[in-house]
This record gives structure tokens, C-alpha cells and sequence, in this order.
């Protein structure tokens, strides 16, 4: 078993992107956090001081975004609910106990819901964000939109970092997930374990290479 | 730079207790009365010559008020209004600025902390130097008085003359109106001269003359007479209930215990769960069973 051969989870470039947008989201989500609460403004300094942390705050944000929006189109089929998701999600306890259920493909529907989560966090984000960015739109923009604004982009942050602290822990107790991010492969019990149906997919392409 | 003879009340983005040893502070009001103004913007050359700021010179735009609005460099504007009540042609004018309120949502909004100050004598103070230029105390303000600064991208309006009144000055503004309409003092002062102006107003059919120190902001420590106290929207549209608006309450309040909650059990859950549940591995047969 130990000899089988490891089975790639994302290329170079889908990592290379994946850690990108992380980067991108500790400066937004760390200054965000400053800005939000009076008794940890001093988070701001991630970003230098409070004015530079203005400053750079929307940029990163966009280029979180725009991160994410690649791995969106590369990724977004996979992460489209099936009827296997039914018996994952009827069975979360024994999820939660280690024990998976369900003929679950490239992704659970645990990742699947985080990922539709985080692209609507994200384009609620950028819209609110752009409203509320000063000095170059919010002066378009009259006033009780930008308190609307103001309110969705805190409320849709902290429901976002909720989630990533879950996608995190999700990382860290699932051994064998972050090698897939960081070295790209997985093992074939890991595969097999925690997505069966993506693990025959992936042994049928190999299988299929092979013939003549 | 918060004057260190004045007692600080409140400090934006600050949780716990600012500077407050003096006792005996008196809460001090700006009067305007309405129905002594004669629109000749004394008050505005007064304020750019005491704070020193020199706006750009604009353009007409075919109406008396000049400059059109406030700016980062024009701390107080006289507003024109032509109304009709009960037939006549009214000709209102009103000094419009920071009000000061009691209540102040510019304050409420800002996150950095000492940025935005209130005096124990009332009076709402921006500190330049920590503002960070995000403009949250535009969106706070109930009256849409501050102004963001091209030229620096910090916040500016009126100061209330902070500087002027530590020391025991009225305000420029005050100090130069050739008609007495403005006036400053103690605001139990204020509201007992007001109320003798309103009820001149009233011997003269303006039965409806009132003063202006709205509740919904705890009061205001700018005041006006006004002698159509039942419309102040007439007024180049002077709020009627003036409030922090629900939404901005909502972010400030609220909110951040919900936020703090939610991030708090997500780490604690994570935490509970692996020390219980332990690692979930797909490669430990070597190790057997527990």
C-alpha cells in the first residue's frame, strides 16, 4: 500500500494561487479586525500604521479577489452539489467522529458549502467595499448607502473568517489535507478515504493512460 | 493636541475610562438665532481667519450661499432658503456647522482611537494627526458635516474653537456677528436667552417659534431659534429628529459582540473537537487500534 504511487490534488500554479489569496486575506482580515474593533486597532499594524493600513486595505482586498476568482473558474464544477452530498450531510456526526459517508467525489459538501460561502463573501466584499473606499468612490455614493455598506462589509467579514477558521481547522485535522496544498499530492488511502469517487476517477484516468 | 485644560468626555475607539480629574466643567452652547441673522457671512471670514484655513475661491452658482457647501476649509456655511408660509415670502438663513451633539455618531463611527474627542464642556473635537482618513465620521453624522481633505486626506469642521473657548474666548464666529445672533455661553445660559427670543417671536405671530436642541442626539451643544421651530426642514432642510442612524448603531453596537462570539466558539469548537476527537488520519494502519 505504502508503494503506490501519490496521486497530484492541485498543480504548482493552483497552489501558488491558493497561497496568494491566503496572504492577501491575513493583511485584509487582520487590518479589517483593527478597523472594526476600537480595542484592537493596533492590528492595523500589519499594515504599517492606521492611515497606510487605509490605504492598502482595498487593494489587497482586490487582489484577494481577483486571486479567488482563478481558482473559482478552475474549481467551481467540482464543487456543484450531487446527490451523494445528501448522505454526507445526513450523516454529519459521523463526519465529525472521522467516519465519512456518502460515494463523495473531488470535494465534500462541507468544502462544497465553504465554497460557495466564501465566492459570496467575496463578491459582497468587493461591492460593499468599493462603496465605502475612500478617497476615490465613496464620494459618489450618498450617504445611507455607504452606512448600508459599511455594516454589510463587517457583517460579511466576520461570516468570512468565521468560515476560514473552520476551513483551517478543517486543513488541520483532516492529515494528509495540507500536503495536497503544499506539495500537491495525496496519498492513495488519504484518496481513498476521504473521496472515494474522485480516487476511482483518478485511478481510472491512470488505468486509461496506459491502454494502447 | 487635545487641550490639556479640558477635560476629554469621550475618545473615539477608546474602551476604557479618558482623562477626567477636573470636576465643575460646565457644558457650554453656540446660540444662533434665526431671527436675528442677516446672512452678511461675518461668521465665515471670522472662522477662516481664526483657524487659519483659506479655502478656494469658487464660483457663483446663482444663489447667495458661497461657498455651495462646506468644505475641509470651510468649517461653517450660511444656508439661503426661500419659503412660502401662510402666503408670504420668507427669507431664511441659518449658519450651518458642526452642531456638537451630545450624542456624537462621527465619534460612534471612528476607529482610530483619539482621533475624535468630546470635551466634557460638550464640545466635539477632530485630532487631525490620528485620523486615518476613512471617512467611517461622514457616514456616522447624523447633520453631514465632516469633510474629508483632498490635499491630506484627513477630516475636518468646525472645532467649536476648542482653543478659543480653553481659554476663556467665545468663538470667532461668536466674537464677530455684528448682530448679536450668534452667542455663546453656558448652555442652561443659552436655553434661558432662547427662551426669551422665542417668546418675543411668538408676541410677533411667529407662533411656532422654538428652539432647535433635538433629543435624538442627546442634544446639541450648537442651538438655533428658529421661528418655524415645527418645520426646521425649511431650513435648507435641518433634520426634524436627527438621530445616529439605526444601521450605524447596529455596526457599532451590537455587532461586535455577535462578531466576537462567532470567532471565539469557531476557535474553541476546533480546539474541544481535536483534543476529543483527535486527528483524523487515512494512513495509520501501522499504528493499530486504540
Amino acid at each position: 500500500m505504502s508503494r503506490q504511487p501519490l496521486i497530484v490534488r492541485y498543480r504548482a500554479a493552483d497552489r501558488i494561487n491558493h497561497w496568494l489569496v491566503v496572504l492577501c486575506f491575513l493583511l485584509v482580515a487582520l487590518s479589517g479586525l483593527g478597523f472594526f474593533f476600537p480595542a484592537l486597532f493596533w492590528l492595523t499594524g500589519v499594515l504599517g500604521t492606521g492611515p497606510t493600513a487605509r490605504i492598502l486595505h482595498p487593494f489587497i482586498g482586490v487582489l484577494m479577489v481577483l486571486g479567488f476568482a482563478r481558482l473559482f473558474v478552475r474549481l467551481w464544477r467540482d464543487n456543484r452539489f450531487d446527490a451523494d452530498d445528501r448522505r454526507w450531510l445526513g450523516d454529519l456526526s459521523g463526519v465529525l467522529r472521522g467516519h465519512e459517508a456518502g460515494d463523495t467525489g473531488r470535494y465534500n459538501a462541507g468544502q462544497k458549502g465553504l465554497f460557495w460561502l466564501m465566492g459570496l463573501c467575496l463578491v459582497l466584499l468587493l461591492c460593499s467595499g468599493v462603496v465605502i473606499w475612500r478617497p476615490y468612490f465613496a464620494p459618489v455614493f450618498p450617504i445611507p448607502l455607504i452606512r448600508v455598506a459599511l455594516l454589510l462589509h463587517s457583517a460579511t467579514a466576520i461570516l468570512l473568517i468565521v468560515g476560514i477558521i473552520v476551513h483551517i481547522y478543517a486543513a488541520f485535522w483532516v492529515k494528509g489535507s495540507l500536503r495536497a496544498m503544499v506539495e500537491g499530492v495525496v496519498t492513495p488511502a488519504w484518496a481513498k478515504k476521504h473521496h472515494p469517487r474522485w480516487y476511482r476517477e483518478e485511478a481510472g484516468a491512470h488505468v486509461d493512460h496506459k491502454q494502447p | 493636541m487635545a487641550l490639556q485644560s479640558l477635560d476629554i468626555q469621550r475618545r473615539s475607539a477608546s474602551p476604557t475610562q479618558p482623562p477626567v480629574v477636573r470636576e465643575h466643567v460646565t457644558e457650554v452652547a453656540k446660540l444662533i438665532d434665526t431671527s436675528t441673522c442677516i446672512g452678511c457671512k461675518a461668521c465665515q471670514v471670522a472662522c477662516s481667519e481664526w483657524n487659519d484655513l483659506r479655502d478656494e475661491i469658487g464660483s457663483n452658482v446663482g444663489v447667495y450661499d458661497n461657498p455651495a457647501d462646506l468644505s475641509a476649509e470651510s468649517w461653517t456655511v450660511m444656508r439661503y432658503a426661500e419659503v412660502e408660509e401662510h402666503g408670504k415670502l420668507e427669507w431664511l438663513i441659518r449658519k450651518d456647522g458642526c452642531m456638537h451633539c451630545a450624542d456624537p455618531g462621527c465619534l460612534k463611527a471612528c476607529p482610530s482611537p483619539g482621533a475624535i474627542i468630546q470635551y466634557s464642556n460638550g464640545i466635539v473635537d477632530f485630532q487631525e494627526e490620528h485620523c486615518i482618513g476613512c471617512g467611517y465620521c461622514i457616514a456616522g453624522c447624523p447633520f453631514n458635516i465632516p469633510r474629508l481633505s483632498k490635499k491630506d486626506n484627513k477630516v475636518y469642521k468646525c472645532t467649536l474653537c476648542s482653543d478659543r473657548v480653553a481659554v476663556g474666548q467665545e468663538p470667532a464666529c461668536v466674537k464677530t456677528c455684528p448682530t448679536g445672533a450668534i452667542r455663546f455661553g453656558s448652555k442652561d445660559d443659552m436655553k434661558e436667552f432662547a427662551a426669551e427670543r422665542v417668546a418675543e417671536l411668538k408676541t410677533r405671530g411667529f407662533e411656532q417659534a422654538g428652539l432647535y436642541d433635538p433629543a435624538g442626539v442627546g442634544g446639541t451643544h450648537v442651538m438655533y431659534v428658529l421661528h418655524h421651530a415645527d418645520k426646521p426642514e425649511l431650513y435648507h432642510g435641518l433634520p426634524k429628529d436627527p438621530a445616529i442612524s439605526p444601521l450605524v448603531s447596529l455596526w457599532k453596537g451590537a455587532l461586535k459582540p455577535l462578531a466576537t462570539l462567532g470567532i471565539i466558539a469557531a476557535g474553541v469548537a476546533g480546539f474541544l473537537h481535536y483534543m476529543t476527537v483527535g486527528p483524523n488520519r487515512a494512513d495509520d494502519d501501522e499504528e493499530g487500534p486504540r
